[in-house]
């Protein structure tokens, strides 16, 4: 007999994944941003500019208006004028259709935001055209139905605006934490004033363009830019009613100490240091796709992402080998590029601050283990890290990086876990990961955290409340629970 | 010969015990007279992290009783205090109160009890929700209480104020620490034995006497404290608190504006005030597209 | 590949992992977001056609439609001489011998359908008089289906003794054990039949018999790829994936080869260890090869269907 010959092909294949960048074409940006005060683009009275970077690139975007106390002090006296004349006379029908075209132009406009959003910010396209745009459009419709309803929202309680909200957002989520904050002041009446983050000014400086396309009356919402000393300018202002701000834990604190002896209202979303907890009779390849996307979503630029892993010790090994498996596939780089995983660290400094954690871990005696895959030698860029042989007090365990690092922890029993996983300042979220019924019931109750996820994570809906225990602040973001905030 | 009148020595109620102030410091309220009322235990700071200690270790089995056993609890404060009426209104007389006025304040008092006793197992039904997120998922969020609460009580009230802001805040699961009126303190620690008869767990109402002056700042920086509530419309004080307050991010309850005297007093806000909502998600499975039953 | 160690302990098998449908879909619907290079998909629609199963399963089978099959598996399209074959020809029992004399010595693979293929409701001798036969006509490869009524009644070592069973009677042939998953239904089924036919000796594990709707689907495949993974970790061997039926586009197979590289990695990619049980595939990646070649969009009356 003849003998067979092999039709295995030998076939020179290696599966490549090619670039695939959008456009920058369909974005248009400026080159210079003026502050959106009553309706139009105005020259600081500073004077002051600053540079907008794409941390992937390096590379210069567009310079923007640094807004000092005089300019505040006119956002606000705009914001106070379309109050008291325009906006809280204004029957409230009619505001909610304001706010429905906001949410409708956001929609038409979503790609470009989509890219303008990941050249600013550096995360991957994929999730600001899958997820930061869409949900930002989406706050805004589910919020511009609410503005007529109120009453329904707060039985037998004499409800009114607040009046001027100062609102200050951080870099993570630029354009999503600005609908995430307007949409519910608007729906409820208040007039705005909002600093973007100022390494990611541009997505509110286009919401702003499209705001006054939707030709909202001049002053309901201003857009304003800078640093720290201008979100100070805003939170120290005597004529606004209410602070609104998403950071860090520490300004948090300097907030409320700020605004201390005043009648005005807050609501902070702050830091986290969530626990992902995986039992043994988890769905484990799901449990670990949770946990990859717990962490390096964002590149881990999330306050509540899931950064102390616990897995149950009859499981440790399999989960761990499963996840060092799983980060050798993440595609870190461009974020641009459709195929990106994982996008550029923010800034310099968020950079710096992360690879002084890896420092702090390894000479803390943990083991750090990073993806082999290659990264962009320019722009700011982080493997996926996992950290094990970690401990309760670590610092790397007690303190919030910020960045695509995970520590992994055991536990034996529920009940050890449970303390593990609350022995912390913060309380923001929280994940389970276990076929049991009861068993996600005991855990999710007893979390002492704003937003339990059991057997998914990091998933975000308008119309689910968000928002902190203990240090990650207080006040809801989201759902019926965040019209709360805005009103008397 | 008048049999002689024993008299009663008041002392403060810390993790179901009734103990003297550590300090060893006692002041002497005065009536409306001019007359000394009783020596008052002045607590001190140790006094109160005793009672935050107390509190937080009757936080997890208080939060986690079945809210319709916390409505029994609070109404059976309502019984004791109704079997204990007479005394109240004495000791509302000594601290200058007619007799009409003390009656209808103790009766005020009774009936708010009841009527947060009723709100323990339905507040939450009142503010939670199932959300309707648009993804394959099922997401509700509810009310949980948020902590440890320290409280000063109104001034102007012996009895009214501090039950009317004791009872919101355990209705809802939380414990506290409740420093009762400086000039009005008798009703505080008798109510104080009302609670400790009352099937209401050690530690999870801690009632101490003393100078708010002194113990407000303790009552607002300390780390495990959760909450604090005050109730009177002094602006440099409310400073002082929110400013002490920003140490942990406690949640800082301003109620200078409630008339304690009547329905303004009672709504179930004020419980939500000290909750914290949660928001649980789950996956739900949709295999097969099977068919609704119907 | 490499068989490193064949001693292991037989797993409860009422405990295997569970899945989250949710978490399994969304995993699954990430591997379409890939963009492949031009090259490599070019080379990776040659790898498709080379592990393509291409089938013949109906009762009006004959030998004439068999061996036009077969000259087709061998001879895909005429502009393309140096194009891979397929992997091999997925027929009945009856025409193991018609398709084994048309393929000569070609190295295309003929693959029997056995075990009262589809619904494999028959007794346990005549599984094994029909895996016999296939195996003596010459069949390198046995496509046996599970007894889904015995699995979903409980009945795990049933199903694990009569895959054992024909494992046996297959000899030398590999052996593919489809769990027809349209009709274990959930995730978690689709699971724990893996392992138990992994266990019990299967070569391959395949989805679907193509005569069940829903047939293969990424998730589904997602789920049994896991399951190998798993399987490999615990015991060095590695097991082959067959997803069939319901696969007929160029695109949705490069999907599957981005789920094999980025579950399994390359060690699994070659037709050894991964099947596309399909018959229209072959053209549509035809079309996209000649649409490649002379840039324009191609019809199908320029491929020849068989």
């Amino acid at each position: 007999m003849a003998k067979e010959k092999s039709n295995t092909a030998k076939l020179d294949f290696k599966l490549e994944y090619a670039a695939a960048p959008e456009s920058k074409s369909s974005a248009k940006i400026n080159s210079k941003y003026g502050l959106f005060i009553n309706g139009k683009f105005e020259k600081p009275e500073s004077k002051k500019y600053f540079d907008t970077i794409n941390p992937a690139t390096e590379e210069k975007i567009a310079t923007i208006a640094e807004a000092n106390q005089t300019d505040v002090n006119k956002a606000v006296k705009a914001a106070r004028t379309a109050y008291n004349n325009v906006w809280s006379k204004m029957p409230a029908k009619e505001r909610a259709k304001y706010i429905y075209r906001i949410a409708r132009m956001i929609q038409e406009r979503a790609r470009e935001l989509a890219i303008i959003e990941t050249m600013d910010g550096g995360k991957p396209i994929r999730e600001s055209r899958d997820i930061d745009i869409p949900l930002a459009a989406n706050h805004f419709f589910y919020y511009a139905g609410w503005a007529d309803k109120l009453q329904y929202a707060f039985p037998n309680k004499k409800i009114a605006p607040l009046g001027v909200a100062g609102q200050i957002i951080p870099w993570n989520f630029p354009l999503l934490m600005a609908a995430w904050k307007i949409a519910p002041a608007l729906a409820t009446g208040n007039t705005v004033v909002l600093k973007p983050a100022e390494t990611t000014p541009l997505t509110a400086l286009k919401l702003a363009e499209i705001i006054q396309e939707s030709d909202l009356p001049p002053g309901v919402v201003n857009i304003i830019t800078g640093a720290g000393a201008t979100g100070a300018a805003i939170v120290n202002h005597p004529d606004i009613n209410k602070i609104a701000f998403t950071g860090s834990t520490d300004v948090g604190k300097i907030i409320q100490r700020a605004i201390a002896g005043t009648n005005k209202k807050a609501t902070l979303e702050l830091g986290g240091k969530a626990a992902n907890i995986i039992f043994d009779d988890a769905p484990l390849d799901q449990a670990v796709e949770g946990v990859i996307n717990g962490i390096f979503f964002n590149q881990g630029h999330v306050c509540c992402a899931g950064s102390r892993l616990f897995v149950q010790e009859s499981v440790y090994n399999k989960v761990l080998q499963k996840l060092r498996d799983r980060i050798e596939t993440l595609i870190v780089g461009d974020p641009l590029d459709k195929n990106t995983d994982i996008g550029a660290i923010n800034s310099k400094q968020q950079m710096d601050t992360i690879l002084k954690y890896l420092k702090i871990g390894e000479k803390e005696g943990a083991v750090m283990h990073q993806s082999q895959c290659s990264i962009p030698k320019k722009g700011y860029f982080i493997r996926p890290t996992l950290f094990t042989n970690v401990a309760q007090s670590s610092r790397i365990v007690q303190e919030e990086i910020f960045g695509p690092v995970l520590t992994i922890q055991t536990f034996r029993t529920d009940d050890e876990v449970i303390e593990k996983a609350n022995n912390t300042p913060y309380g923001l979220s929280a994940g389970v990961w276990t076929d049991k019924g009861s068993k996600i019931f005991n855990l999710t109750t007893k979390m002492r955290a704003g937003v339990v996820w059991a057997n998914t994570f990091n998933k975000f809906d308008p119309t689910s409340p968000f928002g902190g225990y203990k240090e990650s602040g207080f006040g809801r973001e989201g759902g019926l629970h965040g019209l709360g905030a805005y009103l008397k | 010969m008048n049999r002689l009148q024993v008299l009663k020595t008041y002392k403060i109620y810390i993790g179901g015990q009734f103990p003297r102030t550590e300090s060893g410091r006692y002041y002497t309220p005065l009536n409306k007279t001019g007359k000394p009322l009783a020596n008052i235990c002045l607590s001190s700071r140790k006094d109160f992290r005793e009672a935050v200690i107390a509190a937080r270790n009757a936080f997890g089995g208080w939060s986690s009783r079945a809210a319709f056993n916390r409505g029994q609890i609070l109404y059976r404060i309502a019984e004791m205090l109704e079997g204990r009426k007479e005394q109240f209104i004495n000791e509302l007389k000594q601290q200058g109160s007619s007799h009409n006025q003390a009656e209808s304040e103790v009766n005020t008092a009774i009936d708010r009890l009841i009527y947060f006793a009723g709100w323990c197992d339905k507040f939450q039904q009142f503010s939670s929700s199932v959300n309707p997120v648009a993804s394959s998922h099922f997401n509700f969020s509810t009310p949980e209480p948020t902590g440890v609460v320290s409280i000063i009580a109104p001034q102007s009230s012996s009895l009214l104020g501090l039950v009317s802001v004791i009872a919101p805040i355990i209705a809802g699961g939380n414990t506290c620490i409740v420093l009762a009126s400086e000039q009005k303190p008798l009703c505080g620690i008798t109510f104080a034995e009302v609670i400790n008869s009352s099937d209401v767990p050690s530690g999870v109402v801690n009632i101490l006497t003393g100078k708010p002056s002194e113990l407000v700042k303790y009552f607002a920086d300390h780390m495990d404290v959760n909450a604090m509530v005050y109730c009177e419309n002094d602006k440099d004080t409310q400073k002082l608190i929110q400013d002490k307050a920003a140490l942990n991010l406690k949640r800082v309850l301003l109620y200078n504006d409630i008339n304690w005297n009547n329905s303004e007093a009672e709504n179930p806000y004020l419980i939500l005030d000290a909750q914290e909502i949660k928001t649980t998600w789950h996956p739900i499975e949709n295999i097969g597209g099977a068919k609704a039953g119907y | 590949m490499a068989v490193t160690q064949t001693n292991f302990t037989i797993p409860d098998f009422s405990i295997s992992p569970k899945i989250d449908q949710i978490g399994v879909e969304e995993r699954a619907k990430r591997f379409t977001a890939r963009s492949i290079k031009t090259t490599s998909k070019l080379s990776g629609l040659k790898l498709v056609l080379n592990m393509i199963d291409l089938t013949t399963l109906e009762g009006k089978d004959t030998n004439g439609k068999v061996k036009q099959l077969c000259y087709k598996a061998q001879h895909l399209h005429n502009n393309y001489p140096d194009l891979p074959t397929v992997a091999a020809v997925c027929v009945y029992p009856s025409m193991v011998k018609v398709a084994k004399n048309a393929l000569g010595n070609s190295g295309v693979k003929v693959a029997a359908v056995a075990t009262a293929f589809p619904s494999g409701q028959a007794p346990k001798e005549v599984k094994i008089t029909d895996t016999k036969f296939a195996v003596d006509n010459g069949a390198d490869e046995i496509d046996m289906v599970i007894s889904r009524g015995k699995f979903l009644q409980g009945e795990y070592n049933f199903v694990f003794d009569e895959i054992a069973t024909i494992k046996e009677a297959c000899g030398n042939a590999r052996l593919k054990v489809i769990l027809e998953t349209g009709e274990l239904v959930t995730y978690d089924n689709v699971r724990k039949a893996s392992d138990i036919a992994m266990y019990a000796g299967a070569d391959f594990i395949k989805t679907s018999t193509g005569k069940i709707q829903p047939a293969a689907t990424m998730p589904v495949t997602l789920v049994m790829l896991e399951a190998i993974r798993d399987f490999y970790y615990k015991t060095g061997k590695m097991i082959a994936m067959k997803p069939a039926g319901g696969i007929s586009k160029s695109k949705a197979a490069l999907h599957y080869l981005v789920m094999l590289q980025e579950t399994l990695g390359s060690a699994w990619m070659s037709n050894h260890w991964f099947r596309f049980g399909a018959s229209s595939l072959a053209n549509d990646v035809l079309m996209q090869l000649e649409k490649e070649r002379t840039g324009v969009y191609q019809s199908a009356n320029y491929f020849s269907i068989d």
